[in-house]
């Protein structure tokens, strides 16, 4: 599901956990599950790790549907970051104690893997949220590795407008690489780990 | 890495008038001079061997050079880092990026971008996770609208279906899946099954008063019900009937929630079989587990069985009609143990149905009449088989003679048994 929801189904999903439905627990896990689960393994590259991190964004969502704020964006957006701050508290917390127990590990180390662990995250929510068409016409170039022509002939599409849709395609993709502004604001008010 | 940022031609002086482009010898760059933008230092992801764009190709003074304007080259820039473009088209790029400081930064930028186009590498999310996130949250800050334990099958099947479904292309929905039954058998595509599916569920909405889906003076039989659905399902896309049938499921789960446990002994009317909803959408939650399978059956995917403690109650329901179903082929002449007669409320002859497995149990069915208590004090046969095996059989989808199973006892007992078992099965 890589469409966000209409403004309208992010409202209403609110004011049912707020009311305390389980059967809106449901719906918000079958809807955002995949999603949260795909960053934090991307992050922590560990099942269980991806696991347990599922199960702490979700228990904080539950617990605190009013930390939702439809103004700063979708639902989904809003879950992607929760995750991906959560993730990294995680990823960093343990990388923090192999550099502690003196391993290998630099602190600089930890600071790269830190960074490349959010800008695979921000790749992974930029890609699966792209619109479907530009997303498509991305994956059959390079996974299914067909020439911009093949891929025009395949999807139906004009030259140009295939050789349009790879460069923006790449070019939101590349966002992710840039330093984020500045993080959305975390609900606890600090950049820790907030689940 | 020998990337195609790494040389630059001699003598990089304006672009000829024609574009012409001057004979390439590659040469090992000094210093990023001319293009402060590109720092050398920033490491380029390195891309699979067989997408390496071939710089070599380009100096093959033998190509024929064309003319490729700025705008033409800015618009291959995402080929170019993807290595989707023509041998020429790429030289012309790496071409003009020795000259365009700004298609050079771009190239860089989205050269690295390729870098993050990772697969989704977790896709299969365990279906039993969902329980487990779900028991966390409602550890945290119970639920002051649960849903009704005995609907919990039925939202865990349904929605592991629809998180299957999600895998899906849709030449994959057009596959035809095979359903059988102990009665007959059916071939549907998906579309078909889900069709299928959603307007046998439609009878569960209608007993808690939401819509028929099939609308007013719909046909109320399985196969009527069936028919038609299926019909229509061929004029609807397959996201549309997908989310048709998950938002009935969703209605149900959640209409129930509201009205509460006390709701389970509303009745469902499945013509020729009347339940209580809490046995209503126990059954559902079994048939959606088995049809999920026979598409995933059809498409070569594997599916696991429900969770155990779901499992059970699957296999409890069907232990807890059997006794009826029993009495009702013997009345047709189809048992072969006779029956004894038992008064009401007394014990009579007793089967004792053990399931191995996980969410297996002990179940002990009276063989002479419904209404014969049964005990372990009066068994005169006890079978033995695996919880699996048990609902393939209750889905018809095992003939009783193929079971592997242990007996004991009176063979004819058990033989009935089975073969009522296996009855119980529809499309």
């Amino acid at each position: 599901m890589a469409t966000p929801a209409p403004p309208r189904w992010d409202r209403k999903m609110q004011q049912r956990l707020a009311r305390g439905e389980e059967a809106a627990l449901g719906e918000l896990y079958d809807r955002f599950a995949s999603l949260v689960h795909s960053i934090a393994h991307r992050v922590m590259a560990d099942e269980d790790a991806a696991d347990q991190i599922t199960r702490e964004v979700f228990g904080y969502i539950w617990e605190n549907p009013d930390a939702f704020d439809p103004k700063d964006g979708n639902m989904r957006s809003w879950i992607a970051s929760l995750t991906q701050r959560q993730a990294v508290h995680r990823l960093r917390r343990s990388e923090a104690e192999r550099v502690r127990i003196g391993g290998e590990r630099s602190a600089a180390q930890l600071e790269a893997r830190v960074r490349e662990a959010n800008t695979a995250a921000r790749a992974d929510f930029i890609r699966t949220s792209m619109p479907s068409s530009i997303r498509a016409t991305l994956e059959l170039a390079y996974f299914q590795r067909r020439d911009y022509r093949r891929t025009a002939a395949e999807l139906g599409l004009t030259e140009n407008e295939t050789r349009r849709r790879l460069r923006l395609g790449l070019q939101m993709l590349s966002t992710a690489m840039q330093p984020p502004q500045s993080s959305p604001s975390p609900p606890s008010g600090s950049s820790g780990g907030v689940l | 890495m020998n990337g195609p940022m790494g040389n630059e031609p001699l003598g990089d002086g304006d672009t000829p008038p024609h574009g012409m482009p001057l004979p390439r010898v590659p040469q090992p760059r000094d210093a990023a001079d001319d293009m402060p933008s590109m720092p050398e230092s920033q490491p380029v992801p390195a891309l699979e061997p067989e997408l390496e764009p071939q710089p070599r190709l380009v100096a093959d003074p033998a190509l024929p050079a064309y003319h490729f304007d700025h705008d033409t080259l800015k618009s291959l820039l995402g080929a170019w880092a993807l290595s989707a473009c023509s041998a020429e088209e790429s030289a012309a790029v790496e071409d003009h990026l020795t000259h365009c400081a700004s298609c050079a930064e771009e190239a860089l930028r989205l050269r690295d971008a390729v870098g993050l186009l990772h697969r989704e590498d977790s896709l299969d999310l365990d279906p039993l996770l969902r329980a487990r996130v779900l028991e966390g949250c409602l550890g945290r800050r119970p639920a002051r609208i649960p849903v009704p334990e005995w609907a919990g099958p039925y939202d865990a099947e349904t929605a592991r279906l629809d998180a299957f479904l999600g895998d899906l292309g849709d030449p994959e929905w057009e596959m035809p899946v095979r359903l059988t039954w102990s009665g007959g058998q059916r071939q549907l595509t998906l579309s078909g099954v889900l069709a299928h599916l959603g307007s046998i569920d439609g009878l569960v909405a209608m007993a808690i008063g939401l819509d028929d889906p099939l609308g007013p003076d719909a046909p109320r039989t399985i196969a009527g019900r069936t028919d038609e659905a299926a019909d229509r399902c061929g004029h609807h896309s397959h996201a549309l009937i997908r989310s048709s049938w998950r938002a009935q499921t969703r209605g149900i789960v959640r209409t129930l929630s509201f009205a509460g446990t006390s709701s389970g002994g509303l009745p469902v009317d499945f013509t020729g079989l009347v339940l209580p909803i809490r046995d209503a959408l126990i059954d559902r939650a079994f048939e959606c587990w088995i049809h999920a399978e026979d598409v995933a059956t059809a498409l070569d995917y594997p599916y696991e069985p429900p969770a155990p403690r779901h499992l059970n109650r699957i296999i409890d329901l069907a232990a807890r009609q059997l006794p009826a179903v029993l009495a009702e082929r013997r009345r047709a002449g189809l048992a072969s143990s006779p029956g004894w007669l038992t008064e009401a409320g007394t014990p009579g002859r007793t089967l004792h149905l053990e399931v191995e497995g996980q969410g297996g149990g002990h179940w002990y069915i009276p063989l002479d009449s419904p209404a014969a208590i049964a005990s372990p004090d009066t068994e005169v046969a006890h079978v033995a088989l695996e919880g699996i095996e048990f609902c393939q059989l209750a889905a018809g989808h095992r003939h009783p003679e193929d079971l592997a199973a242990g007996q004991d006892g009176e063979r004819e007992a058990i033989r009935d048994v089975l073969c009522a078992t296996a009855s119980m099965s529809r499309m």
